[in-house]
């Protein structure tokens, strides 16, 4: 996918005048998945819960520590299973296995479970120009798709669209009369979807894991479309990052009860699919090719360095849910397929840190994410350590660099410090007039007054009326 | 006990009060408050820009100024977070100021946890007249882990109620610079946390964070709120909110 996190702030603009998409953030934002994650976190205990996410957060870092042989792995016994596993060092490079696949086997239409790092890959539009027709199957990318769009939350990719706008998008693509009975609506696109599970010649599906002992697959999913995909076309292709490989089933296990509920609320999620290798000779389902692709797509890159934490995610979603800023602006604002804290940290890490010099400073440090975070990821910060990047290798605005150099130069000599501070009391004090606010700030601070009003400072500082309170 | 006040930058700057409010508490409690003189700011706006360097010499300054007090006080969880936890991630690879930052940090308290749990103060000098709603401040919560005791202590206010509001450990919105380089955003952010608190019909939002007032107020009067009083946690209990 083209990279536009240089536009956050334009982007994220664009996204607070839109009267519709911040009605529908609103409704996500009261009683969304956060609020079913809450629940559930209750449901098990919340010291239960700790115990889990520490549990969790301990099986991927040993799993990354790992990683090399845990790939080795992984990779024999998905091969012994009669599996195909291929490596890509970039989305790119998956795109172009995945073409050839479909040349290899003459396939003509793909029908796709969610797949984030096939969004990576740019994957639809490389399959349609190369004639193979590609049908999203999730409900929610189904939608997008319909819509032209990209998804706008990891695991709610229409999360941005309401009711309303789903019902003129299905009346137009469907050419039936409009609905607005949601169940009615699902009926409808399911019907549609049907003809495409049984037509299709390649499935696509993403990986939530892939399991190092026994060369699987694993997948979570709400609607059953991931277990069609894996199992009705006669080619599939699984495809996902090269950090998802754990060690054994009973690993999946522990991590699949932090994921259900820390995306959804749910203690476990509808469907769970593992693949292991192609149909075999007296089975009766699956697909007669089965292919892994391992993306790489600058993951690698942060092994080993101070940003590895992040490499533990497990894709549910919660840090987006609990982000005052993603809540605020939605998904599209980030520029790139992730959106959200996560996003902000691998955005830059996978697409340069000069191609998304916005994103980690588009957060308030809350930490409503890091608490949330079920294997523990400190994602504020991470974004800290990115913005230590950005002023290493000279990233930032000059004005903004020279600013923080003449405060800190300035907070290091009191005597200095207090004279302007004394005067700075003074003056905006003025500034503030009768209301004792100021509406229209100077310089940088014109971002404030944007929203906001500037309360003026009393116009005294304390250490000048404490000082002379000493004096007595 | 022998207590070293951490004015922080922007109550020396903005709402001198509030330092006074806190030492009348801290006497209240029995202790004897220490004010180092040539204090400024603990390098938080360093440290979020990406500065280390800045914040590093910065956190020198502060750990020169306070370690030789027992205890360091600040009216404010978020300075408070960065000398408590940050600090010590800031020398982990300078093994002799490391372990100076540590022993500063064990003995850092945010105002309301050390008067609540420290000192239990159990009478409090100030009386309010209303409705009040607590709005829990970031790094107050989630770093200092500050969330009953502000309220235990204004349940010893006479006069005052309060009613909490939704979602009340939502961030404000703040951010320190991120409330300037993306105002709008911080504005609409805002914007949430003031329908919430008004929500409640409170006549004041109280909190303990001169951030998080500063933009809560702004945005609340350029909503064109100009009823719903902004006060410090500090001031509301040692009763002279508006008073100086």
């Amino acid at each position: 996918m083209q990279v536009h996190s240089m536009h956050f702030k334009s982007r994220a603009g664009i996204a607070l005048g839109d009267a519709t998409l911040q009605a529908n953030l609103q409704k996500f934002g009261s009683a969304g998945l956060a609020a079913l994650r809450a629940k559930a976190v209750e449901a098990y205990g919340h010291a239960a819960f700790e115990r889990l996410r520490d549990a969790g957060a301990e099986i991927r870092d040993r799993s990354l520590a790992d990683l090399d042989t845990l790939i080795e792995r992984f990779e024999r016994e998905a091969t012994r299973r009669g599996a195909t596993v291929l490596f890509a060092r970039t989305g790119d490079e998956a795109r172009d296995l995945v073409l050839e696949i479909c040349r290899r086997h003459g396939l003509k239409k793909a029908v796709k479970s969610k797949s984030m790092l096939s969004e990576e890959a740019g994957l639809n539009e490389a399959l349609a120009a190369a004639g193979v027709m590609p049908v999203e199957t999730d409900l929610g990318e189904y939608i997008i798709q319909l819509a032209g769009e990209a998804p706008s939350h990891i695991i709610a990719p229409a999360v941005h669209k309401s009711k309303d706008e789903v019902a003129d998008l299905f009346a137009r693509a469907h050419a039936k009369p409009r609905k607005t009975d949601i169940p009615e609506m699902t009926r409808e696109a399911r019907e549609a979807l049907r003809t495409h599970f049984v037509s299709a010649d390649l499935g696509i599906s993403g990986g939530n894991f892939l399991v190092a002992e026994t060369g699987s697959g694993g997948i979570v999913t709400n609607e059953g479309n991931g277990r069609m995909v894996t199992t009705l076309p006669r080619v599939h292709v699984c495809i996902t990052g090269i950090e998802k490989v754990i060690p054994t089933l009973e690993d999946f296990a522990a991590l699949l009860r932090l994921l259900t509920r820390s995306a959804t609320g749910q203690p476990i999620s509808n469907y769970i699919s593992f693949f292991t290798g192609p149909k075999g000779r007296d089975d009766r389902d699956g697909p007669e090719h089965m292919y892994f692709i391992l993306v790489d797509g600058g993951r690698t890159n942060l092994v080993g360095t101070d940003l590895q934490e992040m490499l533990r995610c497990i894709r549910c979603g919660a840090c987006m849910n609990h982000c005052p800023v993603y809540k605020t602006v939605g998904g599209h604002a980030y520029g790139w397929v992730y959106p959200g804290p996560m996003g902000a940290v691998l955005t830059p890490s996978y697409v340069g840190l000069e191609n998304a010099l916005d994103l980690p400073h588009a957060a308030t440090l809350c930490n409503q994410c890091g608490v949330v975070c079920p294997v523990k990821i400190p994602l504020p910060d991470l974004l800290r350590k990115l913005r230590e990047k950005q002023v290493d290798r000279g990233l930032r605005p000059w004005s903004e660099r020279v600013g923080v150099r003449l405060w800190a130069w300035a907070a290091l000599h009191p005597r200095i410090y207090a004279i302007g501070v004394w005067w700075a009391a003074r003056f905006l004090r003025v500034l503030g007039g009768r209301l004792n606010r100021i509406t229209k700030l100077p310089l940088a601070g014109s971002g404030w007054t944007l929203t906001r009003d500037f309360p003026a400072p009393a116009g005294k500082t304390f250490r000048a009326l404490y000082a002379k309170r000493k004096r007595g | 006990m022998r207590v070293g006040l951490f004015v922080t930058c922007l109550v020396d700057l903005m709402r001198p009060s509030i330092g006074f409010a806190t030492i009348d508490l801290l006497e209240a409690a029995g202790c004897e408050v220490y004010v180092p003189p040539t204090q400024t700011c603990c390098g938080q706006p360093g440290y979020n820009s990406g500065d280390r360097q800045a914040a590093r010499a910065l956190a020198e300054k502060v750990l020169a100024e306070f370690e030789g007090c027992e205890v360091l006080v600040a009216p404010s969880g978020s300075c408070a977070g960065m000398i408590k936890t940050h600090y010590p991630e800031l020398f982990q690879d300078s093994p002799s100021l490391r372990g100076r930052v540590e022993r500063l940090a064990g003995r850092v308290y945010e105002l309301t946890d050390f008067l609540a749990n420290v000192v239990q103060l159990d009478k409090v000098p100030g009386e309010f007249r209303g409705r009040v709603t607590y709005h829990d401040s970031c790094a107050g919560l989630r770093e200092m882990g500050v969330k009953a005791q502000p309220r235990a202590l204004l349940a010893k206010v006479p006069g005052l109620s309060l009613v909490e509001m939704s979602e009340c450990e939502q961030c404000c919105g703040f951010g320190g610079t991120f409330s300037i380089k993306f105002g709008a955003v911080s504005g609409a952010i805002a914007d949430r946390k003031c329908e919430a608190l008004e929500a409640t019909g409170a006549d004041a939002v109280v909190l303990g964070d001169l951030g998080c007032m500063l933009n809560i107020e702004g945005r609340l009067r350029r909503r064109g709120n100009e009823a719903t009083r902004v006060l410090h946690v500090a001031e509301v209990l040692a009763g002279t909110a508006g008073k100086r």
